[in-house]
């Protein structure tokens, strides 16, 4: 039984149709990638799976209970976790604050915790915090806990948005170009940081990627995506190989 | 030429050098040291502050440190500055220093016993000074009692403006229901007058039921805030600024047409509740549990939902709850403070909660600072000295005062102390020992 199912989802925005007909199937512990050119449709998957935009048509299933139509909020609670293809930081807090932050719905102090700061909110808190910092540790930002995001590097901004992402304890990862912008040092590092969320919590990943090493070196699975329709699916020798994916999208980059 | 300049650059430096000498020791007082300068300043002025004013050529000691004389009468300016040199700078930066030993010594006991009580105990201190320091003026009691409720409101108000990043026109709304809430409720049962009637209950209970009469206003408040909230908080975008200054005006003219309060007339008759103690633990309250909540996670999910909805919701935070939650919070301070200045002032009418209101009220948020418990503090008693210093201008003081918002608003865009943290527990922690001398003193 898959993780995650989605059944022939289709999103228009106004007249423009941005999916259709989209499938997938994410096994447990399964990494998958999804590529395809600019404006494709990719991060709008993202967004429909996730509860952004509600599809026109179309199912989506986590582990057995449809969650379409549910908020964003209530999609991530569930277990589905997701960073940003253009980081969405919140510029006035810390590292620690960030991935402190989505723990929000596993809180159990409530509002009396919150407005009289009794013994049972400090515990939570503190747990909270040494959780944090583990993830931190996992992804090699401790040492900037206490910083202001806006001051961190591109690349370690990339690690608070998956630290974050990690801490609402999702079971499937959605990373949307997790090495966008990054160099190759940066890179080498943050495939690294993947993997071992792979190995070491067993999370299932979705991932968009531009990189063709990336993708083909970490994905099980791979769709290509053009003009919102899936025009392969495959393994990466399959993907490489596939003459339309070649004439869609591999081609150009070769020649790039 | 040159010479000259390096000669003056000299010079600068020694002074500086000088400053820093005079300075370097008061690093190390701890607040307790500071309020117990300040106590030994106000029993000075008690004991010998009347015969100095005179001898000094004013009628009566200044009740704000002078800021009014110097405006109404210049040529006392160098004697309100003798004053305020005698009575407060010396005598507290004296004693400030030869105790800081004394003061450091008590503050890590009582900081080893339990941070709590010493919490406590600065506070108990902290109106120790005020109650000595307005016992000598009720103009100066009047002030400071206004002042302390302009915290409570101009730290509500940062929580919707200033941790939540919305822009909330509606605080005078909440105050004005508040205040009539807390009336109706303390005329009702304990005053024999016209409006109701004799009272309900006998007159002796009302100060110890008064508490209940406030949180009867915050609650009408937060009812208030949820007709605001539900259709602000619906879809994302910037509603709440037009439906909140809509509710504003709502309020105000709902009071002029209710004419069981009095319609236009207003209220009047309150019984003298609202005394120094009674403000002053709502103060304190209000800022312990606002700050608590800004500092837990829950609370900060109100920075998250300000600097980035999107990611919010997709870290599990219920935005659409955490904005309600907040606003009616907010809100309910705004009743509880509006319930107390009702019983300072004793009287109330519609137009005490209009436009001119909502300036101060902002005025104070913007002053201060935006997401800082601090800072609205500092903005709440700033403004409130600067307006009663600008007081001999008249009208003229509805052009200063804006005039030096919009020269703030270009200069410091997000107020005085801004995007800070209060933690009460290092406010009141020892300065001068290391943590490791702090353990050794508890073995
Ligand atoms: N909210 C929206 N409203 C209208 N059109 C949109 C919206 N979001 C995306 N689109 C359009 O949908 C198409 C797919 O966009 P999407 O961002 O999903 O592409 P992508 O595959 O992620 O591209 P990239 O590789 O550049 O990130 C584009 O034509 C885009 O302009
Ligand atoms: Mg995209």
């Amino acid at each position: 039984m898959p993780l995650l199912e989605v059944k022939q989802m289709t999103h228009f925005f106004g007249g423009l149709r941005a999916v259709h007909d989209y499938n997938l199937q994410v096994e447990p512990n399964q990494i998958r990638g999804l590529i395809g050119p600019n404006g494709a449709g990719k991060t709008t998957i993202f967004n429909l799976i996730t509860g952004v935009y509600d599809p026109t048509e179309g199912d989506i299933v986590l582990e057995n209970d449809t969650i379409k139509g549910l908020q964003p909020f209530q999609i991530a609670s569930l277990g589905l976790g997701r960073t940003f293809q253009n980081l969405r930081l919140w510029r006035h807090m810390t590292v620690l604050e960030h991935v402190k932050m989505a723990r929000y719905s596993k809180i159990t102090y409530g509002l009396s915790g919150a407005f009289f700061d009794t013994p049972k909110r400090q515990k939570e808190e503190h747990e909270i915090e040494q959780l944090a910092y583990d993830l931190l540790d996992l992804v090699g930002i401790r040492h900037l806990a206490g910083q202001v995001v806006t001051n961190l590097p591109y690349g370690a901004q990339r690690r608070v948005e998956m630290a974050r992402a990690l801490a609402t304890e999702p079971k499937i990862l959605f990373l949307d170009e997790p090495t966008a912008g990054m160099n190759p040092e940066e890179l080498v590092q943050m495939m690294e940081i993947i993997r071992r969320v792979h190995q070491e919590i067993g999370l299932a990943i979705f991932l968009i990627e531009h990189r063709m090493r990336v993708v083909m070196e970490l994905c099980q699975i791979i769709q290509t995506l053009v003009f919102g329709e899936v025009i392969a699916e495959g393994t990466p020798e399959e993907i490489q190989s596939n003459p339309k994916v070649i004439d869609a999208y591999l081609g150009k980059e070769v020649e790039v | 030429m040159e010479l000259n300049v390096e000669y003056e650059e000299g010079n600068r430096s020694r002074f500086r050098n000088l400053l820093h000498k005079l300075w370097e020791p008061y690093k190390h007082v701890p607040l307790l040291g500071l309020l117990l300068a300040a106590l030994v300043a106000v029993l000075l002025e008690m004991l010998v502050g009347q015969p100095l004013a005179r001898l000094l050529g004013m009628s009566k000691a200044p009740a704000l440190f002078g800021v009014i004389v110097v405006l109404k009468t210049p040529i006392l300016i160098p004697s309100v500055l003798l004053y305020i040199l005698l009575i407060y700078a010396l005598p507290i930066a004296i004693t400030a220093r030869l105790t800081a030993k004394l003061t450091n010594f008590i503050a890590a006991k009582l900081f080893n016993t339990s941070s709590g009580l010493s919490i406590l105990i600065h506070i108990a201190f902290l109106y120790a000074i005020l109650h000595l320091w307005t016992s000598i003026s009720d103009y100066r009691l009047l002030i400071v009692k206004l002042t302390l409720i302009s915290i409570i409101i101009t730290l509500s108000l940062n929580v919707i403006n200033g941790y939540m990043g919305e822009f909330s026109c509606s605080h005078p709304g909440f105050i004005a229901l508040g205040a009539y809430t807390a009336s109706v409720f303390t005329i009702v049962l304990f005053v024999s007058e016209n409006q109701f009637g004799e009272a309900v209950l006998p007159p002796e209970w009302g100060p110890f039921l008064f508490p209940i009469g406030l949180v009867l206003g915050g609650i009408a408040a937060a009812i208030g805030a949820l007709l605001v909230a539900i259709p602000s908080f619906r879809t994302r975008g910037d509603y709440l600024a037009i439906i909140s200054l809509a509710f504003m005006f709502i309020v105000v003219s709902l009071f002029n047409n209710l004419e069981i309060v009095g319609g236009p007339r207003g209220l009047s008759n309150q019984p003298d509740y609202a005394n120094l103690a009674t403000i002053f633990v709502w103060t304190m309250l209000s800022i312990w549990i606002i700050n608590n909540f800004v500092r837990s996670t829950i609370g900060k999910a109100l920075n998250a939902v300000r600097d980035g909805e999107l990611a919010a919701s997709a870290m599990t935070v219920d935005t659409r709850k955490t904005k309600m939650v907040a606003f009616l919070f907010a809100a309910f301070w705004a009743g509880v403070a509006g319930g107390l200045f009702a019983h300072v002032i004793r009287y109330i009418n519609p137009g005490t909660f209009g436009i001119r209101k909502l300036a101060e009220v902002l005025a104070m948020v913007y002053l201060g600072g935006l997401n800082s418990v601090a800072g609205s503090v500092v903005g709440a008693v700033g403004f409130n000295m600067l307006s009663e210093a600008l007081r001999p201008l008249e009208i003229l003081k509805w052009i200063v005062i804006p005039v030096m918002l919009i020269l703030l608003m270009i200069y410091r865009p997000t107020g005085l102390i801004s995007f800070t943290e209060l933690d009460p527990i290092a406010l009141v922690k020892p300065k001068s020992m290391t943590e490791g001398e702090a353990d050794n003193a508890t073995s």
